[in-house]
Order: structure tokens, then sequence, then C-alpha cells
């Protein structure tokens, strides 16, 4: 098993999340969530399916809306103003299960878009970063392919690359690997290993505990849309408190 | 950066019409509703003032007054006294009568068609690819003209009928085919034929529940009935028995050869079959194609998958093929019936009085009054092609594949 | 180790080798696709049958098909009693078939011009292997042939183009900002110009003018290829419109699409063109005529929009979620989002429905003839049938409509699925 990263978290505050509830319908799916992530945190969320993790994160960058509570993401408080929300998405990063990557662009073009567009870099540099960022993910050999051209994990790596283009401060990851076969998951952790190598503030929802043990500074175990238990991944793998803790590690840890 | 508690009650901006997400819709739709009602007040405005101009107004009083023209082939009791308005329902009915007609043959046409197209025989598939793409690539309304005169040009006249070594003679004395239309006999209702009518309802649905029972005695004692010969009797039995029973009545009055024309029978129009004829060839080319894809959609596997089974060919065609290409083929097929509904307006092409000739054609062209007619027109249309549409939103919700 | 088997370890690989006879070539075909069964045998004799019997009965009328004569009786003569076709009604009347029979002869080489222009305007659109370049002819071509066909001052057409850009430049250097600032500016600024550029253009008739031929002279194939293209054109972007509001979450916007595209769908062209001929005059301000061909247009855009809708419709929801979601997440905007992720890829899906609808309006084009204009049909049915020249000669005129319908047709939904193939390999 890897060793474990050692690396510095800030005090300043990244996201703040005060009693935030959500309701798909009569369905009350995020209960009083309280959460603080300073800058530099890696978070792994985790927990059965149906708890309300994707949800959570996916409120974070205003893909949800949250009915009551208070969500404030790098200073900026997610409210109904588009403003707020437009600047929050450019510094926010996501990573999606299905990648997402734009079929009819190129590698090149994919990650260029939002740069040019968004934060109307000049196309040369846009380039520059976006080759930049699919060397540092590895692949700058496919940036003249198309998405259909790339296996499940290069283009997952693409994606990453294409949301850091953006330079965010914060990435969010939503059960990257879970549509990767086997052998492609590896290149995918070791890029967001680096990632957080370099001090990105990172929450992801995952199943890979190896990952968990490795890089995250706080496990976060979510049961029935709300947080059960959290801890630091030594004291939440050996010691969970919960039972439903317990039994949800019992069940994935088993085999 | 204020931090305190968030409450969704924040202090209402004017920017906020604009930034605010919950806003922003409002404000676009307010402006789209002003443009609208704009736009709808100039043109009502010009409207009313060429009305004006013209010394007419909207009423629809000209359908009380008499036609005063004649429709030859028709439905219901009509003449040349009767109002507008019964010419209008002359013409709905026709209408009707041309478009039910006109799916089922295109129904069977497109079938045997598409199935036909699906052959292992290399000969027949391509004849039908010929037929499909000739039908298609031409404009229905060429192939009515082209149907019509031909129906004029090569079927016999009445009068070639006659005499003792006619020209041409009836099929079976019973049918007559010539260039004025179809001579056929018409069925006379006497005494006790309701009887009859509701006896063979009966026995239609006497065949349904005797299936229904058939799948039921399967499900809880696994004893498979023989249907096929029984249902048939069912059918046909009590129908005949109560016929004969009650002394024939439903007699047949066959059309003859009287002076130089056919009396008695039915008598079916040239412009109504030509119309029938094209309308059906031509949708039912479309229907082809629709029923291939929809045969070709259900993947391969399917029926191999049954097979390993060791289930026989009929009962993987209409317990796991059918059902599944049904799904695909029903959507296309209610809209291909919805358009031989509206293509029957070209009727106006050969003479045909449907809703589109009477109301539209001669009506509007009689009283002037263009406006009401063709508001009317479209009302009727449109209530076809919604209730059709409301028919299959409710196919599509109760064939639905359930999914997570 | 079981005993049951004697150990064996194979020396030489066996090589290739032929099928038997009945297994290959021309018999293994024939047995298979043509007498498989005893059903299928039947069936190649049947339609071997049709076939013959089809072709016994039409070849001599085809060969013996007289080209030269100038009237039907002269055709009849001519043939003595042989059965035959009379093409001569071709021949003498081809003119009047394409062109209608009021557009001046001298100037049969403008629409002929201009249609060879339209195939190479259209080529850079249809085929990618194109340079660029030809596009910026395609974005002139609507100018050209309005000029090419009513004739008239170039200035007109001149104008109308430099307004156009005009409005493009405009909307270039204001799109950084707002989308809504942007197109109000470059509407306005095309509108100063269109008001100034009309002025001049009616100064002076003369520059560079070609003879005015009025709308109601044009007729024939030509009239139906006209409204058909022009149709199509002005209707895809209002369809893409339609479709994208019916698919809005703000209720007014999706109601007014709502029952635009329904009422449309629900009614037979004819009705429409109805209104086309006696209504809608009555909708425009008093003492202004419209041409009947502009209102004819009108009506059928609407139409082919309300289909055009309905196919984009199902190539938007094509598209899965997460791209929608993808494109919110980097931060474009609406417009953005739609402009470089959303429609690229649902038009993509959506062309061959759109251009089966675009055939189909080529076809209904003929339907024009019921209300007395004088396209290929009405040209058939009016004059030509109608004269006494002529009379009767049904299969010989509407045979050739329907083959020049199919030629047409034909070659474009033929094109549309090489397109489909080509889209398809793409996505490798």
């Amino acid at each position: 098993m890897a060793e474990k990263l050692k690396l510095e978290v800030s005090d300043e505050i990244a996201i703040s999340i005060k009693s935030m509830n959500k309701w798909f319908g009569s369905f009350h799916v995020l209960r009083d969530i309280d959460l603080i992530v300073n800058r530099g945190e890696r978070i792994v969320v985790c927990g059965p399916s149906g708890s309300g993790k994707s949800t959570l994160i996916r409120c974070i960058n205003a893909l949800e809306e949250h009915q009551s509570g208070q969500i404030i993401v790098d200073g900026t408080e997610l409210t109904s103003d588009i403003k707020n929300i437009d600047r929050i998405r450019s510094e926010v990063g996501m990573c999606f299960q299905h990648f997402n990557l734009f079929p009819h662009l190129s590698i090149l073009e994919n990650c260029t878009l939002a740069p040019i567009w968004v934060r109307k870099i000049p196309k040369k540099e846009a380039e520059e970063t976006a080759m930049h960022f699919l060397e540092k993910v590895k692949i700058p050999e496919q940036a003249d392919k198309y998405p259909g051209q790339l296996s499940g994990g290069q283009q997952q790596r693409v994606a990453i690359a294409r949301s850091l283009c953006m330079r965010p401060r914060i990435m969010l990851f939503d059960e990257p690997t879970s549509a990767l076969d086997p052998e492609m998951i590896k290149e995918v952790l070791d890029t967001m290993i680096e990632l957080a190598e370099d001090g990105m503030t990172m929450i992801c929802v995952t199943h890979e505990m190896g990952f968990a043990r490795q890089v995250a500074n706080r496990v976060i175990f979510m049961d029935d849309g709300q947080i059960v238990e959290q801890n630091e991944p030594e004291q939440f793998f050996n010691n969970p408190q919960s039972d439903r803790t317990k039994l949800f590690l019992s069940q994935i840890l088993g085999h | 950066m204020n931090t305190s508690e968030f409450t969704r009650r924040d202090k209402f901006q004017f920017s906020m019409l604009l930034n605010d997400k919950r806003y922003r819709s409002y404000t676009f739709q307010f402006f789209a509703l002003f443009l609208l009602i704009c736009a709808m007040a100039y043109l009502g405005k010009n409207l009313l003032e060429n009305l004006a101009a013209a010394g007419l107004n909207i009423s629809y009083s000209f359908l009380g007054e008499p036609a005063g023209y004649d429709i030859n082939q028709r439905l219901i009791e009509y003449n040349s006294q009767s109002t507008h308005l019964r010419a209008s329902v002359v013409g709905v009915l026709n209408t009707l009568l041309v478009a039910f007609l006109g799916c089922i043959a295109a129904t069977f046409f497109g079938v045997t068609a598409g199935i036909l197209r699906l052959s292992n025989n290399w000969i027949v598939a391509k004849l039908m690819m010929i037929y499909v793409e000739i039908f298609r690539n031409v404009p229905v309304l060429i192939w009515i003209l082209i149907i019509h005169s031909v129906f004029l040009a090569f079927l016999p006249q009445p009068k070639a009928f006659r005499g003792e070594n006619p020209e041409a003679t009836m099929l079976w004395d019973a049918f007559a085919f010539t260039g004025r239309g179809f001579y056929i006999p018409k069925p006379v209702f006497n005494d006790g034929s309701l009887v009859v009518i509701l006896i063979s309802i009966l026995s239609i649905i006497g065949v349904f529940a005797f299936r229904y029972f058939a799948r039921q005695k399967l499900y809880s004692e696994g004893k498979l009935i023989e249907t096929r010969w029984t249902s048939i009797g069912i059918f046909f039995i009590p129908t005949i028995l109560i016929y004969f029973a009650l002394g024939s009545p439903i007699d047949l009055e066959y059309p003859e050869l009287k002076g130089f024309n056919f009396k008695g029978g039915l008598h079916l129009r040239g412009s109504l079959i030509s119309l029938w004829f094209a309308l059906s060839i031509y949708t039912g080319a479309f229907i082809a194609e629709v029923v291939r894809a929809g045969i070709q959609s259900v993947d391969k596997g399917q029926s191999e998958a049954a097979g390993a089974l060791g289930m026989r060919p009929n009962f993987i065609m209409n317990l796991v093929i059918l059902p599944q290409a049904l799904r695909v083929i029903v959507p296309p097929l209610i809209s291909f019936f919805l358009n031989i509904t509206k293509n029957s307006s070209l009727a106006l092409a050969v003479g045909y009085m449907d809703i589109t000739g009477t109301l539209g054609g001669i009506t509007l062209n009689q009283t002037g009054r263009a406006i009401e007619a063709v508001l009317l027109l479209m009302l009727f249309y449109l209530v076809i092609s919604l209730s059709i549409s409301a028919i299959m939103n409710v196919y599509n919700r109760s064939i639905m594949l359930k999914e997570r | 180790m079981s005993e049951n088997y004697t150990s064996f370890v194979r020396k030489e690989m066996i090589s290739e080798r032929v099928p038997p006879a009945t297994e290959r070539g021309v018999i293994k075909w024939v047995r298979e696709n043509l007498f498989s069964s005893v059903f299928n045998t039947i069936m190649t004799f049947v339609s071997i049958w049709i076939i013959y019997s089809i072709v016994v009965a039409a070849a001599p009328w085809f060969i013996n098909g007289i080209w030269d004569a100038k009237t039907v009786r002269e055709c009849y003569d001519l043939l003595d009693g042989k059965s035959g076709a009379c093409f001569a009604v071709l021949n003498e009347r081809f003119p009047q078939l394409i062109y209608g029979f009021k557009y001046p002869s001298s100037e049969y080489w403008r629409p002929n011009l201009a249609t060879i222009l339209l195939l190479v305007a259209l080529a850079p659109i249809l085929f990618r292997g194109l340079p660029r370049s030809l596009l910026v002819f395609s974005a002139i071509y609507p100018f050209l042939a309005f000029w090419l066909i009513w004739g008239g001052s170039i200035l007109t057409s001149v104008s109308a183009f430099f307004g156009c850009v005009i409005a493009l430049v405009c909307y270039r250097r204001f799109s950084g900002g707002s989308f809504t600032k942007a197109v109000i500016v470059s509407v306005v600024a095309a509108y100063i110009w269109w008001s100034i550029g009309g002025y001049i253009a009616g100064l002076n008739e003369s520059i560079f003018a070609l003879e005015v031929v009025p709308s109601r002279d044009m007729g024939g194939f030509m009239l139906n290829l006209l409204l058909g293209t022009i149709a199509v054109c002005l209707s895809i972007p209002l369809g893409v419109a339609l479709a994208l509001g019916r698919q809005s979450d703000m209720p007014i916007i999706k109601w007014i699409c709502v029952v635009f595209i329904e009422f449309i769908r629900g009614v037979p062209l004819i009705t429409l063109l109805f209104v086309a001929n006696v209504i809608l005059a009555f909708f425009f301000p008093p003492d202004t005529s419209i041409d009947l061909i502009l209102r004819v247009l009108i009506m059928m855009t609407f139409f082919n929009a309300a289909y055009i809708a309905e196919v984009v419709r199902g190539g938007l929801a094509a598209l899965s979620k997460g791209q929608y979601e993808a494109a919110d997440s980097i931060g474009l905007d609406y417009t953005q989002s739609m402009r470089f992720i959303i429609l690229p890829q649902a038009l993509k899906i959506s062309i061959p429905g759109i251009v089966n609808v675009s055939v189909g309006m080529l076809k209904d084009t003929t339907l024009v003839s019921i209300i007395s204009m004088f396209d290929l049909v009405g040209m058939i049915r009016g004059p030509i049938l109608s004269s006494t020249d002529w009379n009767g000669v049904y299969w010989e005129l509407f045979g050739a409509a329907a083959a020049i319908f199919f030629v047409v047709c034909f070659s474009v939904s033929k094109y549309s699925q090489w397109l489909e193939r080509q889209l398809e390999t793409d996505k490798r």
C-alpha cells in the first residue's frame, strides 16, 4: 500500500456549508449538512448508493439548488444570483462519472473552449495552457484526436485536464473511476494524487478506499442524506464509531 | 463579506430582474408576452380595417342557408336545397370514409411490402425496394392524378356491359368495375337483422373471453388448450345459425344494368376509388419502411435466446419479436394515419367532395365567406389530429418499458 | 491424468481449401436467395412473371414513342394504330414545363445560371472536403440569385447584402458583452443601413439592371424548386428556435411554441395555402398588396418550420443530460452552451430527419397547383392538357413530371443516406 501523503492544509476556508437542506419534491435528500472545507484539504465522501453524496457535491457548484441553509464557496455565497453562480463555477472544477467530454470537438478544443469564451483568454495562450495540463495528465500526444477515439481512462484524464484549464481553486470529483475498466482506474487515481500533491482542494465521491487512505486527510461517511461520521482516514477505517459506518465498511472492504 | 445567516428573503433590487435566476425568467416571459400581444393587436387592427373596407363582417349565418349544389358521393341524405351546414357534414363523413378506408388499405400494403422487403428471396426484396423508392419520391398529388387518369382510361364504361357479347362482364354477376366507379352489392337490413348483428358482436366478445379463459387455465393448471379452431367456431357458428333461423334477414341488393347505367347496389365513385387507392399505395410505401425498420430493430440475439429456450418460431414471433417491434412501429404508423387524413384534402384534385371540397371549395366560393369557412375547416382537421395524438400518447404510456 | 484418450500432437497445420461447388459462387447464391424453400421458389417464379408482363406491356409503348409531332392528332397518325407514347408533347412544351408559360424565353439563362450556382453554393455546406473559402460564395448566393431570377437593378441585392454584413460585424463587436445587447445593436444598425440603401437603390433603377420578371410570371418546375429551396432555408432557423423554445423552462415561451407547432402540424398544407390565398392579405395593412408567391412562401415556411422543430426536438432529446451539465459546470452561459455544445451535436443527429422533411416540402410544393398557380403540375393540368393540341396526353406528361421529381428527390435522399454513413464513421 502506498505511503500516506503528507500535505499542508491551510487555515483559510474554501467551502463553508451551514444547515443545508435539499428536497427532491417531497423526498428529503440532504438533511442539515454542516461542513467546513479548508484550502488544501482532500476530502473523500463515501456511503451507500442513494445517500446523497453526489447531490451534495453537485450543490456546491450549483448543478442542484438547495432549498435552505447556506453555501459559501471561495468567499462567494451561492444564491440565485446568476453572477455569483457563474463566478463560483469558474473557480470550481468538476469531473463526472461519465466524463461528459464534448464528442464533436477535439481534445484540445475541449480544453480551450471555456478559457477562450468564459475567461476571454486569447486562443494561443489558452492552447499553451491546455497542452501544459494535457502533459500533466500524461496524454499530450492525443491533443488532436476526438473523444470517441480514446479509452475510458484517457477520456477521464482529459476531463480532469479540461477542468484544470480554467485554473480552479477547488476540484469536485463525482465517482470518477466508477465507469472505468479495472486496468484504467490506476492511471486516473495517479493523476488525482498528483493534483493533491500540488495542493489542490479536492472533494471526491468515490469507492476507492485505497485512494482515501493514501491521499485524504478527511473521510466523510454519508447515509440517508446526512453526514453520519467524519474522521481522518486511519481512525475512520480502523476505528469506525457508528454502526452504520461499521456495516458499510464491512460490505465494501470485505472483498 | 457577509457570512451571516442566509435567508431567501434578501432585499429586492431592480438589477435582480436580469441577474437573479428566479426573476430573470419572469422578465423574459413578460417581454415575450408583451411582444406577442403587440403583434396580435397589430394584425387584428389590420384585419378589422380591411374587413370594414371590403364591407364584410364575420358571421357564420351562411351555414343555415341553402347550399344550391349537388354532392354525388354521399353517405347521408342530401339535396341541393339542404343547408351549407349539411353539405359540410356530408363532406366530413366523406373525409372520414376515405381516411378510414385508406388507413386499412395502406396498413395492408405497407405491412406486406415491409415483410417482403426482409424476405430471403432476392428478387422479391428488390421488387419491394423499387416499389418503395418509386412511390416515396414522387409527390402524392401526381400519384392521385395518374391513378385517376389510369382509372378513367382503362376501365370500361357501363355501356360496354350491354348486349349479347359484352366487352366487359361483371365479376360473379355481383361486382362491376367501370370508369364511373365500382358497383357493388349493397346490404339491405330487414326485420331481425339487428338481432344477427348483436349476436355477431357477442361472438367476437366471446372469442376474447374464451382466449382469456384459456390463458388463465395455462397459468393455473399448466394445460395448453387449442384455441385456434374453437375461436373460429365461436366466431362463425352462432351468427350463421341465427341468420338462417330468422330467415336470412340481411339481403344483398345487386347492381343491375338498366339501359346505359347500373341501378341498385352500392356505387363507389371513381373519385373515391382513385383517391383511396392512391393514398393507400403512397402511404403504404412509407409504412413498409417503418415496418422493416421496426422488425430489424429487434436484436437478433432476442430470437436466438428465445430459440435456445426451446420456443417454436410462431411463439417467438408472437411473444418476443412482435411486441418489441410494435413498440417501434406503432407511433410512426399512427402519424401516417394522420397524414392520410390530411392528404385526403387533395380530393379537390379529383372532384371528390370531402370537407375541403364542400366547405373549403364550393361553399367558400359561393358565399365568399373565406375567413369563416377556412377557420372551420382548420378546426375540423385540428380536432382529428389532436384526438389521434392523444390516442398515440395513451398507447405510448401504456407500453413504455419500465426503467429504473 | 485420465487414461481415456491417446495424446496427440499435430505435426503439420492444415492449409485453407476451397469449399465444395454447391457452397460457393453463383450456384450458392441462386440457391440461397431464390430457391431456398418451396415457398421461395414459387415467389421467384411469380415475381419473374410479374416483371415479364410489365416489361412486355410497357416496352412497345416506349420504343414506339413519337418525339416529333405538333399535335396529338399528328402523333396518332404517325403511330398508325400501334401502341406508342406521344413524347412529342414533352419536346414541344418542355420550356413551359420547366419555366412556366410567362417567363420570357430570352431570359431562360438566368434561372439556369441560378440553379447551377445553387449547386456550387450548396457544395461546401454538404460536402466537407471542399475549401472553406467557398462558404463566402454561399453567403453571397441568396442575394445574387434574387437578382438573377427576379431582375431589377443590382443595387437592391448589394445593399441588402451589406446590411447583413453590417449586422454581423456589429454582433461580433458586441458579443463580448451580453447577447441581448449585441442582437439589438446589430438589428438597429442593419435597419438603418437598409432604409438608406433602399432609398438609394430606388433612385437609380438601371444600374446593372436585368429585365424585371414579376413573381406571377414564374411557373413550371422552376417554381417548385424556388418555393422549396427558399421555404427550406428560411424554415430551418425558425424550426431550431421553435424547438429550443419548446423545451424551455419558461412556461409562456414553451406554450407559445407548443401551440404554434401543434396547430400547424394538425392542419393539412392545403388549408394553409387557402389562408395564403384568401385570408392572409387581410392581415396586412390596408392598401398594401403582397405578391401571392410571397404569401405562399410565408405559409410554407411556417409549415416546414413546425416539422423541423419536431425533428430537432428529437435531436435535442437524444443528447445525454451530462452534456448540458458539463457545459454548465465549465461556466458557459445559455447562448454559449447552445452555440458550442448542444446545437452542433443535436443538429448533427437531426440532419437525416431535416433532409426528409425538406424533401417532403419539395413534393408538397405541387399543391400550389390547387390554388391556381402554374407550377409543374399546374402547367400540365392547366394550359397543356386543356389545349386542343394536346388534349388527353396524360401518361406522358404525368410520367415526365413523376420522373423529374423522382430524380431530384431520390438524389437528395441518397445524399442524406451517404451523409448519415459519413457521420457514423465520424464517431469512431
